[in-house]
């Protein structure tokens, strides 16, 4: 018989039955969904009463170009959308610096000012489409470009339903888009937070990230702990920072990769929300049961993919958007099989949506609320991921805790140390990818050059460029030096910093000025370069 | 051999730098790694300071052409174009050609295995 492993490391029993639920007590543990600790799901009747939301990651180019593809998915049935901003967006660089060269427009769309967040978001309705916007560092900004957008349109503020990221932990762990150095960035994250909780009551103004944590190397079990780490961060901070937690926690999502393993994924969130809920309900006191929930986009998994015989990616996908829907998914995105060539063209983006509506129309998966519940391996092997978690949380505590941990590159260095064990592995064949280092004759195939490339266009960053130019002709700037002086005045104290973000984002400052402006008094992050621990 | 990983741009994804980094170490070789976001310049810099053999240059944003060209005239600039440059990320297939063409010695699109990375770098075939 041969070895089996979850990728958390816990060895897998070739067959499990009633003595492998020994400590499990059904209605304390296990309950029913829609009821606390939520491990079988936050709702009810899950996918009977409503269908997760579909939500394809996408941005290129100018806001035009990304204004049309978004209606192109949407004319297909894609209910909401998830903006990918290019690099000096994410950094608050203007188009137009030095630095953004060559990036301009290309892993995702560029926002310089108010006007492209118009352009991005023209002829369609705030008050009733939902909108991811994939940003961290500059997440205050941006979202307030989207606000005012969303004013402009004549939007009722408590019908506005927006998703800005705003998990500046993760990306010191991973993704690597941080700014300002950890303690005015945790600041940013408070502030949007904050201010949207009282003048945004549907927005989500921050979406906790495992999943970038996981692509860049860690196990199943650290994601959720690291993730549950941060969030817990996050509800801390705002509750030292004076507010009640029934006042934002209901709005707090996450969101969490699903590739791999189907079973341990599944695994992974039913003990992911019933430690959540415990946590919110016991250690931070909440009272309102949607402060308890565990609602997550999960999907993704773009590390999974690979270049040799692209096509299999589609079936990767597949599987992951079945994991997805087990696991109790209330919104879902899914990579694209070109993605480990080039930003994906519009038929991979139609295939992975497609892939996500056969999933929901046609297998029957979404037919009643958490399938594989009371499976003994599935609830066995729930436990034993929270054991797990919690292990991995008592870890980061003795880092510290989350935020000390990130400052001292402890965690980061502890990720690296994870991947290159899973690279190790995958040299070894411990973990297959067949294709890539199991069933290939000889050796791999080659990358398949006959995948459509995108092809970046200089032009698109010069008409950037040229736009950025003329609105800042065109705008008061005795109005925009104003606002910019009382932002950064507004930084040296303690006030929250959206209302002074807005009036800049109103003029039609750059983003590069806003963030310079609070960059002159933040300063900027210096990294804790490790990767051995 | 001693060898600068190095994250040009503004590109934040540094798994693949960490575990090359960490497996050439393991093969014997002196590595350094100098962290996210660097510009061209600096990264030259430190190659010419570091008394590096070669500079892997990882890069997963699509803007490798640029970066790498920046980088092989910045050594050239300073008589240093002994320093070799091979390039790794996501690379398409056509592009593997013209970061050759420009002088980049090795080329390791996504996916390429760890120990075939390792390999090259004691084979000699960077040179």
């Amino acid at each position: 018989m041969r070895d089996a492993k979850l990728h958390a490391g816990i060895p897998i029993e070739p067959v499990y039955g009633p003595g492998h639920l020994a400590g499990v007590d059904i209605e304390r543990d296990i309950g029913r969904p829609g009821e606390y600790p939520y491990t079988r799901g936050i709702h009810k009747h899950m996918y009977r009463d409503r269908l997760w939301t579909m939500r394809q990651y996408i941005g290129f180019g100018t806001p035009a170009e990304t204004n049309a593809r978004f209606k192109y998915l949407m004319a297909h049935g894609q209910d909401a959308l998830n903006v990918a901003f290019d690099l000096p967006t994410q950094l608050g660089l203007d188009s137009d610096d030095r630095r953004a060269e060559g990036e301009v427009g290309r892993v995702g769309m560029a926002i310089d000012t108010l006007a492209d967040m118009e352009e991005a978001f023209g002829g369609i309705p705030l008050d009733r489409v939902s909108v991811s916007l994939t940003i961290n560092s500059m997440a205050a900004p941006i979202t307030a470009m989207y606000y005012a957008v969303a004013e402009q349109q004549g939007a009722a503020a408590e019908k506005v339903v927006t998703t800005p990221q705003n998990d500046i932990l993760k990306e010191f762990v991973a993704r690597g888009t941080w700014v300002y150095p950890v303690d005015p960035s945790l600041r940013l994250v408070g502030d949007l937070i904050e201010y949207s909780a009282k003048h945004y009551p549907r927005s989500n103004p921050v979406s906790v990230c495992g999943y970038h944590i996981r692509e860049a190397g860690c196990t199943t079990a650290q994601e959720m702990a690291y993730g549950l780490a941060i969030a817990a961060a996050y509800i801390d901070m705002m509750i030292t920072r004076g507010m009640d937690v029934d006042d934002f926690a209901p709005r707090v999502s996450f969101n969490f990769t699903c590739w791999g393993k189907i079973f341990e994924e599944v695994a992974k969130f039913r003990a992911g929300r019933r430690l959540y809920a415990r946590m919110v309900r016991e250690r931070f006191g909440a009272r309102n049961p949607r402060s308890w929930m565990f609602r997550s986009l999960i999907g993704g998994g773009g590390s999974s993919f690979v270049p040799q015989e692209p096509e299999n990616n589609i079936v990767r996908g597949a599987y992951i958007a079945l994991a997805a829907a087990l696991s109790g998914a209330q919104t879902m995105a899914l990579p694209t099989y070109d993605e480990a060539y080039t930003i994906p063209s519009a038929k991979a983006q139609l295939i992975a949506l497609r892939t996500m509506q056969i999933c929901a129309e046609e297998s029957g998966v979404t037919d009643t609320a958490d399938p594989l519940g009371g499976s003994y391996y599935v609830e066995a092997i729930t436990t034993e991921m929270e054991r797990v978690i919690l292990e991995e949380i008592a870890q980061v505590d003795r880092m510290g805790g989350i935020v000390e941990a990130v400052k001292t590159g402890a965690i980061q260095a502890e990720v690296a140390r994870q991947a290159y064990l899973f690279e190790q592995k995958l040299a070894s064949g411990e973990i297959k990818k067949v294709g890539v280092n199991w069933y290939v004759g000889d050796r791999p195939a080659a990358a398949d050059p006959a995948v459509e490339l995108y092809r970046f266009d200089q032009t698109v960053a010069d008409a950037q460029v040229a736009k950025l130019a003329k609105v800042r002709a065109q705008r008061d700037n005795g109005a925009v030096a104003a606002a910019l002086r009382r932002l950064t005045d507004a930084a040296r104290g303690t006030a929250n910093l959206m209302p002074p973000i807005l009036e800049a984002v109103k003029a039609y400052a750059t983003l590069g000025e806003i963030a310079q402006a609070m960059k002159d008094v933040f300063g900027e992050h210096k990294e804790p370069v490790k990767f051995v621990r | 051999m001693k060898v600068l990983i190095a994250k040009p741009g503004l590109d934040g994804h540094d798994r693949g730098a960490k575990v090359v980094a960490q497996a050439l170490r393991d093969a014997g070789i002196e590595v350094v790694y100098t962290g996210l976001k660097r510009t061209p310049e600096e990264i030259v810099n430190e190659a010419v300071q570091e008394d590096v053999d070669v500079i892997g240059l990882s890069i997963l944003s699509g803007a490798h052409l640029l970066l790498a060209r920046r980088v092989l005239e910045g050594l050239r600039g300073q008589g240093a174009d002994d320093i070799r440059v091979v390039v790794g990320g996501i690379i398409p297939p056509a592009d593997v050609e013209e970061l050759t063409k420009l002088g980049v010695r090795r080329v390791f699109p996504m996916a390429t295995p760890l120990q075939e990375i390792v390999a090259a770098f004691k084979d000699g075939t960077i040179g």
